[in-house]
């Protein structure tokens, strides 16, 4: 059975994407793309740097790989608005991942200016996809916007904490039609999986493979684990139950009138 | 408020009493600890905790390579002018030191440009001595018009000025301010800065806050070390950087821990600060600010800041040169001797070698 992710008209066959900043080199990144399937990396606009030859990130994602710049740095939807307008004239293509964060302790974003750079960037022909604290209300706004997925938080970024915000996140995947891409706090392909298999689109992961002993082969592992997440969510988990089956149930006593 | 708010609530503390108080058990407890206390933060710099030095590393590596990634932003300063009225008794620009003064022309201020943007550098530093007559806010503001064409970030570390003039600045393209407070210690820091603006601790002190609200987006603080007792030092320091970051969420903030280096003058550092002191204050530092940045100078040697790079370096500079033109005119006068002088391809040779990315651009004027 086909089962391709579609977001901006672009049919993606692996659920799992990637962050690239974190590693020893850029020259890390097409090893890591490779090892693990996935299609779809995000780079940080701020980074990007044209003019050092070995770390260009530009010219070391392969071509069949999708660059979604992202607006790390942005501190305004404004400021977000003006990365990405760099981004695309850079000839980095039309995704791009909002991030606009005003606290650098916790590295939360700003649901509020998000939503307004995503109405600007959706009305400019962008394939916007918005980094955000899993709130419904938010969700719901950013769709309004033109947002193509949300990308709630797992737990705060670099912190490998895992699914902390699972509740909210799970209410987004009920209630909202877009795609919902688990992005940052994801530790372990175990808590990929677990993201998966609750219906989430996809993954993001960035700092459990750039800071793992051998990334190729932890990058390998996570897409190995939102492979079977997502097997599962399709073969349907059977329902869970807090208690066995009592011999004596309750309501043993009716009868078949 | 005022940042002096908080060094006044710290002001009597019985510093010694409190390291005494302090065991093992303490450390190894606050050193599993997910968030520290500025206390917390105080015991790490203690004496006890000197045991601890291998536990702490092990730590703040991990911390480091978690939010920062296996990542090293490079940057140089560029010395515009050493003019200066003070007479800090500890620095080599000072007024009293007969040194040639000089400061750079608009072509001169390009000349340097060049010859850093060959390198592949993208983050500068500019320094000026503190002379309102030679390197007024209008003079710095021509220079980083001339800067913005070679660099896509341009910081500053000159005199502190008011919150007005960093707005000129920060619209003319300036995105970080360095400025030391040099000493936390009041009583201290008026004996050694015995003449000129520089008297003013107050209006140092609070310098990085209107910074802050003029919308610089980078700040890194700092004490001299050598000046005055390095742990409480490095303790304010700290709080300062986590006042900072806790007033203005927007803020990258990083300390810079620079020790004594010989310079133009006669004063000897009042105390000696080892290599084994430097290593605690930066990873007691890491575990109280896992996000903070911290800026290591080539005032160190090569060898150590190899060493020191994985315990939470986030910042390096290469191929300084502490001079004012001091790249194209070799013989001009420096501020200090710096340590380690390795170039550009040098230091990158390093970092890969470490296991290490060099990183040039780390953002650009919007």
């Amino acid at each position: 059975m086909k089962d391709d992710l579609v977001i901006g008209g672009r049919p993606l066959t692996s659920r799992l994407f990637l962050g690239s900043g974190k590693f020893p080199s850029n020259r890390f990144i097409p090893k890591v793309l490779e090892a693990s399937g996935a299609q779809v990396v995000t780079v940080a606009m701020r980074r990007v740097d044209t003019d050092f030859a070995e770390e260009n990130v530009l010219q070391l994602i392969p071509k069949e790989c999708l660059l979604m710049p992202n607006t790390s740095g942005a501190r305004t939807a404004q400021e977000a608005v003006r990365i990405a307008r760099l981004g695309r004239a850079a000839g980095c293509g039309d995704w791009v991942k909002i991030e606009v964060i005003s606290d650098n302790k916790y590295l939360l974003p700003d649901n509020y200016e998000t939503i307004k750079a995503t109405e600007i960037l959706a009305a400019e022909g962008f394939v916007v996809l918005p980094y955000m604290s899993p709130d419904l209300m938010a969700a719901r706004e950013l769709a309004r916007a033109g947002a193509a997925a949300v990308m709630p938080l797992g737990a705060p970024i670099g912190s490998n904490r895992g699914l902390k915000t699972k509740e909210l996140i799970r209410i987004l995947i009920e209630e909202i039609s877009l795609p919902v891409i688990v992005d940052a706090g994801i530790g372990r392909p175990s808590e990929a999986a677990e993201a998966m298999e609750m219906g989430a689109a996809a993954v993001l992961v960035n700092t459990a493979i750039a800071s793992a002993r051998d990334p190729v082969a932890m990058a390998r592992a996570f897409g190995l684990a939102v492979a079977a997440g997502r097997a599962a969510y399709l073969a349907g988990t059977g329902a869970t139950q807090q208690y066995a089956s009592a011999s004596s149930p309750l309501t043993g006593f009716l009868r078949e009138e | 408020m005022s940042f002096f708010e908080k060094y006044r609530q710290y002001q009597d503390f019985a510093f010694a009493d409190y390291f005494r108080s302090l065991g093992d058990g303490d450390i190894q407890r606050i050193i599993q600890k997910d968030r520290l206390s500025e206390l917390d933060y105080l015991a790490l710099l203690s004496p006890a905790a000197e045991a601890h030095l291998e536990e702490m590393a092990r730590r703040a590596h991990g911390l480091t390579v978690r939010h920062f990634g296996r990542s090293i932003l490079l940057y140089t300063p560029i010395y515009l002018a050493n003019h200066c009225v003070n007479r800090c008794v500890y620095c080599g620009f000072a007024v009293h030191n007969a040194i040639p003064r000089t400061r750079l022309t608009l072509e001169e201020v390009a000349a340097e440009a060049q010859l850093i943007a060959a390198t592949g550098l993208k983050h500068v530093l500019i320094l000026t001595g503190e002379s309102r007559k030679h390197s007024p806010v209008s003079y710095i503001k021509d220079c980083v018009g001339v800067l913005k064409k070679y660099f896509s970030s341009i910081g500053i570390e000159i005199y502190p000025l008011e919150e007005e003039e960093y707005r000129e600045l920060v619209d003319a393209g300036v995105d970080g301010l360095t400025l030391y407070q040099e000493v936390y210690h009041p009583a201290v820091y008026d004996r050694l800065h015995p003449a000129g603006p520089k008297k003013n601790y107050a209006f140092r002190l609070d310098a990085p806050e209107r910074a802050c609200r003029a919308g610089v987006r980078t700040v890194n603080v700092g004490a001299l070390l050598g000046l005055h007792d390095w742990r409480s030092e490095a303790f304010f320091t700290g709080l300062h950087a986590s006042y900072l970051q806790n007033k203005y969420g927007h803020l990258e903030v990083s300390i810079s821990p620079p020790r004594m280096r010989p310079h133009g003058g006669d004063f000897e550092p009042v105390e000696k600060v080892r290599d084994k002191n430097l290593v605690q204050y930066i990873l007691a530092y890491r575990l109280f600010m896992p996000r903070g940045g911290i800026s290591l100078s080539t005032r160190e040697s090569a060898f150590l800041r190899d060493h020191l790079l994985p315990l939470g370096i986030t910042k390096m500079s290469a191929g300084s040169c502490t001079a004012v033109g001091g790249r194209c005119q070799p013989e001009a006068a420096s501020q200090f001797a710096i340590s380690d002088e390795r170039d550009v391809p040098a230091m990158v040779d390093m970092l890969y070698r470490q296991g290490y990315q060099p990183v040039f651009k780390d953002w650009q004027t919007l």
